[in-house]
């Protein structure tokens, strides 16, 4: 048979094309260019190569803001995987219950990240806020506002609540696509509930893990607005990640360049945790097969 | 493009990246490539190669920029000798 060569389709691509590159690399070419100049107004820029990338990888207040984001990221993704995963597998498959707590876990995910951080500024304060009124009412000393590790907890307790919804909704639609006769061979089998979700749930779910875990990972890593509104970085500097460094020195003061080199630090960073994590569970799925 | 505010050596960086992936076109229509097992520890194309090559040649001159003083040049060399050897045996 002759099979006939025709990529015009491929032409269809092309206002994508252009919406990405108005969208992601002409300003991505753009920060390249601030970095390497300090800039004073539209007309008066000085070329000065490399400095701002030395200044900034030599920033101290940086280096913390890097590590805090790190573990931030992991504590995330350490709690909200295995927790989503748990949700979707007790979530009910059948009749109005399933809709219902459909319904119920996909809440939060339409919140806007702003009024997330506001119901949690509330609902964690001392004096009017249920949530931190209720711990302090059985003894314990808790203050979002003053204490560090408060003030972690409640971010990472915010994190948790507004997006395991995600994790636990991308692992209820692979859970549901698994065949039924997987676990009619797993009954005749007499596979204990263990064995069913280490052999038959958990390698199906791989996809959509990898999915969920990139996600989370990136979402987090570029974590602005929820920190920000709930504690606006502190107590000091506790709360303050990486994101909202870089926009109090992009914004705040407007130094285009140091905020330039440091958004690029930034993003090579990003690429290799996720380039590094893509192939690691890509080479594990290919040689489960 | 004022407001894009290029300087020489950011254009002739692009340039490169634009003239390396034209060329990286070219070559895969004319011979494409075969995932195959180097001295890195996962099956790779070619593009993947290039890819590794660049990110680890990003690497490589913060590492020097941040850490050493010594001359960005001697990074840039650095790069290129790594770059040859991931295409060539990665």
């Amino acid at each position: 048979m002759n099979k006939v060569e025709n990529n015009k389709a491929w032409f269809l691509v092309l206002p994508v094309f252009l919406i990405v590159a108005f969208s992601a690399i002409i300003p991505l070419m753009t920060v390249v260019n601030y970095s390497v100049q300090d800039i004073f107004d539209q007309n008066t820029a000085y070329f000065v190569g490399v400095e701002w990338f030395k200044q900034m990888l030599n920033d101290a207040r940086l280096h913390d803001a890097l590590v805090r984001q790190f573990l931030f990221s992991f504590a995330v993704l350490l709690i909200e995987i295995p927790l989503g995963v748990g949700v979707a597998l007790l979530m009910p498959t059948k009749g109005k219950a399933a809709s219902l707590s459909l319904i119920l876990i996909a809440l939060p995910l339409l919140i806007p990240w702003n009024v997330v951080g506001t119901i949690w500024q509330i609902f964690g304060r001392a004096d009017i806020g249920l949530f931190g009124w209720g711990i302090n009412a059985m003894g314990i000393d808790y203050n979002y506002a003053g204490d560090p590790v408060d003030a972690w907890l409640t971010v990472l307790l915010m994190d948790v609540w507004h997006w395991t919804p995600l994790v636990a909704l991308l692992c209820y639609s692979g859970l549901r696509a698994i065949p039924e006769v997987y676990y009619q061979a797993a009954r005749i089998d007499r596979a204990s509930r263990w064995a069913v979700f280490r052999f038959i749930q958990l390698p199906k779910l791989t996809n959509v893990l990898i999915i969920g875990v990139l996600l989370r990972f990136m979402d987090s890593f570029m974590i602005y607005t929820e920190p920000f509104v709930l504690t606006g970085g502190g107590p000091g500097n506790s709360t303050t990640f990486l994101s909202q460094s870089l926009t109090k020195m992009a914004v705040g003061q407007f130094d285009l360049g140091p905020a330039a080199a440091f958004s690029l630090i930034y993003f090579l960073i990003i690429l290799l945790v996720c380039w590094l994590f893509y192939t690691t569970i890509m080479h594990i799925s290919r040689d489960g097969r | 493009m004022n407001w894009m505010a290029w300087t020489v050596p950011t254009a002739s960086f692009f340039t490169t990246i634009v003239l390396i992936l034209i060329a990286m076109t070219v070559w895969e229509l004319k011979s494409p490539s075969i995932e195959r097992r180097g001295f890195l520890p996962l099956l790779t194309t070619r593009g993947d190669r290039l890819f590794i090559g660049l990110l680890g040649s990003a690497y490589i001159h913060l590492a020097f920029v941040g850490f050493t003083s010594m001359a960005v040049w001697i990074a840039t060399i650095i790069s290129l000798l790594w770059m040859g050897i991931v295409m060539r045996w990665g």
